[in-house]
């Protein structure tokens, strides 16, 4: 890589570091197997990069300068620190004989090592999605805490804690061994899938989405489909983000409101992912022709919706095929409520009300309620509509979904 | 290697009974699975038997004791082990076969090496 002629040597050292910055993290956390060492030397490495860069030039290859650099910085913090920590003792060693400059699938599994890292079982949900959204997202402390709506020092509190325990209860950072895989990857795919969440269908606030989020997520699924291809549920993971985040632009109006799917602009679809993912889900499905994959089924659903040229086109048939094949490897819920929006479309109002009100366990649900708000309307029972609507609005959707629902009311009333 | 205490949290039992023979049978066979990371461990007497110490006004004050454990809990701690692994994901597979871990829960915690 020849550094580019037209940006500043300064631009060049933070494009540098934001290109690179996770897999330069996670090379520097196997060297001293230490989260917040690794962050701090990285930082200073930068620091020096806009202080040299613009005297000296831009290096050849800026990402093996960084890593050099941030490698001394720690060795350096290592010994001034090794008088009060013996323990220490055992990271001098390991950077003392590491080659500076690891190949390139040394860093591939480096990254993956740290996705298993901050996806350990061992800590909590939580801390999951704070530390893979610091250290595999590359967001800053206040940016995780914004993204996730928490507090700035509760975010702080909680991500030391998560980084100290990797330390001290000495989390493996590795990448688990074949056998284990099946039992380590769902927590992973779990915690990309919920980044998705928060961003795509934000729980609280102002908007309805946040789209830091949503493209994070996605990033962090490619990261892992490069890094393990041959996996299915990563391939229907991918596959389900981008064919959900292709309807981006037609999802709110202009005044911020949820646009229904029925209602949507599917010229603003983005094809691009639309195709991606219609692939992706292919391939999902291929790996796992005998046991089918929730993510890529909820996936194939997606592709469905994303492939119909218009809502009346859309094949019910299939989605609520794919909807029973879901719900023979994953019976939930959430799964429910979507198949009975499938039947109604399908076979009416009345069919879907009969299935909605069958599904147990969703009263604490605010779009259970709203699905009911929205068949009783339709089916002319006004009142009842009207106290379903009230009740998803007593649940707590974010404003933008609030107001949607809130149209229930304003047709009842 | 780093070591680990695995606590052992069960409904309170009292070991020395005849009754739980078949139970410490159990804690022979992990004890003879684990023998390789084992570094140390005890069965406690019921809370029972428990004193709790505190000094009153700080370092030098009166002591007081009271009749009991610490905490008053449904499970209690009934045991512990010291396991000396690589990691974490080590210690959490020899937890796993305490016994404890199937009808009760084991605390696996780090411990911080002392010079």
């Amino acid at each position: 890589m020849t550094p580019d002629e037209s940006i500043s040597p300064a631009q060049a050292a933070e494009l540098a570091v934001r290109a690179d910055y996770s897999r330069i993290l996670a090379t520097l956390i196997r060297m001293t197997r230490d989260v917040d060492l690794a962050e701090d030397a990285l930082q200073e490495a930068a620091v020096r990069a806009l202080q040299t860069w613009p005297r000296d030039g831009v290096p050849r290859e800026p990402r093996a300068w960084l890593t050099v650099v941030a490698r001394r910085c720690a060795l350096d913090r290592i010994r001034r620190d090794k008088a009060r920590e013996v323990k220490e003792a055992e990271s001098v060693w390991l950077l003392e004989h590491e080659a500076p400059e690891p190949e390139a699938s040394v860093v591939r599994d480096d990254l993956l090592r740290l996705v298993f890292t901050c996806c350990h079982p061992s800590l909590s949900l939580d801390a999951q999605v704070a530390l893979s959204l610091r250290t595999l997202g590359g967001l800053s402390t206040v940016e995780v805490a914004r993204a996730l709506m928490v507090p700035e020092a509760t975010m702080a509190k909680r991500l030391t804690r998560a980084k100290q325990k990797i330390k001290q209860a000495h989390i493996p950072y590795r990448v688990p061994s074949d056998a284990e895989l099946p039992e380590r990857l769902p927590a992973v795919l779990a915690t990309v899938y919920l980044i998705f969440n928060e961003g795509y269908a934000a729980a609280g606030g102002q908007d309805a989405m946040r789209a830091t989020l949503v493209d994070e997520s996605i990033r962090l699924g490619r990261v892992l489909h490069e890094l393990m291809p041959d996996e299915a549920s990563i391939s229907g993971l991918l596959a389900l983000l981008l064919l959900q985040d292709s309807r981006r632009a037609s999802r709110i109006d202009a005044a911020g409101a949820v646009v229904l799917l029925a209602d949507q602009d599917r010229s603003l679809w983005r094809q691009e992912s639309i195709r991606e993912g219609v692939e992706l889900v292919g391939e999902a499905l291929r790996r796992t022709p005998e046991q089918p994959d929730p993510y890529a089924m909820q996936a194939a659903i997606a592709a469905c919706h994303a492939i119909a040229v218009d809502y009346e086109s859309t094949d019910w048939d299939a989605i609520i095929s794919w909807y029973d094949v879901l719900l023979s490897v994953q019976d939930s819920p959430s799964a429910r409520l979507g198949r009975a929006g499938a039947v109604s479309e399908r076979d009416g109002a009345q069919a879907g009300l009969i299935e909605v009100d069958a599904i147990s366990g969703l009263d604490g649900y605010p779009w259970w309620h709203a699905s009911r708000a929205e068949l009783l309307t339709r089916l002319g029972r006004l009142n009842e509509a009207d106290a379903a609507s009230q009740q998803a609005l007593a649940l707590g959707l974010n404003e933008a979904h609030a107001r949607f629902v809130g149209r229930y009311r304003a047709t009842s009333s | 290697m780093p070591e680990y205490v695995a606590m052992i949290y069960t409904k309170d039992v009292d070991w020395s009974l005849p009754e739980y023979a078949a139970d410490t049978a159990e804690y022979s066979e992990f004890q003879q699975g684990a023998a390789a990371v084992l570094r140390g461990g005890a069965a406690l007497y019921p809370t029972a038997t428990a004193t709790t110490v505190r000094v009153s006004g700080g370092k030098g004050g009166d002591v007081l004791t009271t009749d009991g454990p610490y905490a008053e809990t449904k499970e209690a701690l009934t045991g512990f082990f010291i396991m000396e692994c690589a990691d974490l994901d080590e210690a959490i597979a020899f937890a796993a076969k305490i016994p404890a871990a199937w009808d009760g829960a084991v605390e696996v915690r780090p411990v911080l090496p002392i010079m």
